[in-house]
């Protein structure tokens, strides 16, 4: 299987009558990182959530390894089970240790055995550095630690790719390297990710596809030498000149 | 003082005498308070699920039609039963299901008393439960919702693992409020032949003419009964928070450190662990 994994096609999405996504295209393929970058409400977290079909778009098709799941009548869930996603607000369930947050989806979901759940859920919880706390509560935890177990619980349901919705943005700048690194681990692992960041060095360091997105549509794309150093679109520029100094 | 001490060989006389009676109707009392609290538990939850069920504009036309008929099934179903009184309810269904079925179908005997106070006691219990157990739902913030969706849980899995643990934490309170209004109100299923605590009292005085003192020993009872419920119920809600600390599981050295950066002065995760094992001797 060296197809893509993901495609996305002329995905368009509307709340009412304002549209927020106007044909989107485009790829990921097995080990693709690929950052989305772009200005507060152009659209990035609508884009991920269509993708993990948490939004039905309006038209279009999302295809998963030939098939498309947008469809009418498909079941998302077990694709779900397949594409991680990763919030900015952790949404860790706040009922469980953090042990159980990594293995109730491997149990419901993929039907695994308590203790096969619990050691897959071990390798990762080791992996992200929070292999001791697997006996603490989400609210025990501080954000940098909650993403990480956020991270470990995606990770644990063995997808295929995974979706980061701006990660570090609900972290306090101390926490911001802990969670960047286990993500940096991930892309040399060889994960596929998909990432809405703020993070530009991230993107321009790990990645290797950087999606400007503006107004709903896709402004450019490309590799982040080429568009960090060499933006076309006067927007990009606009936007990246933002970051320059900070 | 006088007056106390007579109440007081009063009391010791009518227990004496009635202890048996007493302590069946608080024996009744309590099993059919917390089996109708427990039952009417289990109907407010189904309610409150059923009432939760999300759907959006994309839904097929019968799906939607059908969650909007159980909402409201359930509305009208909470409103004649939080919206008219207990010991009414108890005589509506006591009489009319003989009525509608001229006798074929009744509450016969001693069973038939105890089905119909538990149906009555249950179903006005669910109503109040209802609402409840709907707020405790929507107070749960939707990203877990969205938390649970994304790893492929469904709507079932989803309500079953993650929310109405949580829902059943915050609702406790009116958990227990429901217990003590029970244990206090199975009293006017005397009005269909139940034989719970107050009822007995009716029974005895109706004998003796001791009113007073068998209201005083009602009053103790009861009492000790919702005071026991209420400190149960906390004992419980303490337990359901868990320990308020947590043991951290340290296999070794490096697996605590690994991955926690949370130094400012290490720099960015870019410029890697460096300082990270030299076990500090670097820095003097
Ligand atoms: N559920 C929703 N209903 C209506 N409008 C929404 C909803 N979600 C997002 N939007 C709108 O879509 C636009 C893009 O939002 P979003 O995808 O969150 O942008 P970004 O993640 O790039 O900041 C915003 O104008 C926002 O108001
Ligand atoms: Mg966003």
């Amino acid at each position: 299987m060296t197809g893509p994994i993901l495609e996305v096609r002329h995905l368009s999405k509307s709340f009412g009558a304002n549209v927020v996504l106007r044909d989107i295209d485009f790829t990921v393929r097995p080990g693709d990182v690929t950052t989305i970058i772009g200005p507060s409400g152009s659209g990035k977290s609508t884009l991920l959530r269509c993708i993990n079909l948490l939004e039905t778009p309006t038209s279009g098709e999302v295809v998963f390894h030939g098939d498309n799941v947008a469809a009418r009548g498909v079941n998302p869930t077990v694709y779900r089970s397949k594409v991680g996603m990763v919030f900015q607000s952790f949404n860790l369930f706040n009922n469980m240790t953090v042990l159980d947050n990594c293995t109730v989806g491997q149990r419901k979901v993929l039907k695994r055995e308590a203790e096969a759940a619990r050691q897959n859920a071990m390798q990762y919880l080791e992996q992200v550095g929070m292999a001791p706390y697997i006996n603490a509560r989400p609210r025990q935890l501080s954000g940098g630690q909650k993403q990480r177990v956020a991270i470990a619980r995606a990770l644990a349901m063995d997808p295929e790719v995974l979706l980061f919705d701006e990660p570090t943005s609900a972290l306090d700048p101390e926490m911001v390297g802990e969670v960047l690194t286990v993500m940096q681990d991930l892309a040399r692992r060889g994960m596929t990710m998909l990432v809405v960041t703020h993070e530009m060095a991230f993107a321009r360091e790990v990645s290797n596809h950087v999606v400007f997105m503006a107004d709903g549509v896709i402004a450019e794309e490309g590799a982040p030498a080429q568009l960090f150093d060499a933006p076309q679109n006067p927007r990009t520029r606009e936007f990246l000149s933002r970051f320059r100094g900070a | 003082m006088d007056k106390l001490i007579q109440l007081g060989s009063d009391m010791a006389r009518l227990w004496a005498a009635h202890s048996p009676k007493y302590l069946l109707g608080v024996r009744n009392t309590l099993i059919l308070a917390i089996a109708a609290t427990v039952i009417g538990c289990l109907i407010g939850f189904l309610c409150g699920v059923l009432n939760t069920i999300p759907y959006t504009r994309q839904d097929p036309l019968p799906k939607r039609f059908a969650l909007k008929l159980v909402r409201v099934l359930v509305r009208a179903y909470v409103e004649v039963f939080r919206g008219t009184p207990m010991m009414l309810q108890a005589v509506f269904i006591y009489y009319g299901l003989p009525y509608f079925t001229d006798g074929a179908v009744a509450f016969k005997g001693i069973s038939g008393i105890w089905v119909a106070s538990l149906l009555v006691v249950s179903i006005n219990t669910g109503a109040y439960m209802a609402e409840s157990v709907r707020g405790g739902i929507i107070s749960i913030d939707p990203g877990q919702t969205e938390g649970a969706k994304a790893i492929g849980m469904n709507h079932v899995q989803t309500m079953t693992a993650v929310i109405l643990p949580q829902a059943l934490r915050n609702i406790m309170p009116q958990i227990g409020n429901n217990l003590i209004i029970n244990i206090k109100d199975t009293s006017v299923m005397f009005i269909i032949g139940f034989i719970e605590f107050f009822a007995q009292h009716r029974n005895i005085v109706g004998v003796n003419n001791m009113f007073f003192p068998s209201a005083s020993i009602e009053m103790i009872g009861y009492l000790t009964m919702t005071l026991t419920a209420s400190f149960l119920l906390r004992w419980a809600e303490k337990r359901m928070d868990g320990d308020a600390n947590f043991e951290l599981v340290q296999e070794d050295a490096l697996t605590l450190s690994a991955g926690t950066y949370s130094h400012p002065d290490r720099g960015t995760p870019f410029d890697e662990h460096s300082r990270e094992y030299t076990g500090g001797k670097g820095d003097n």
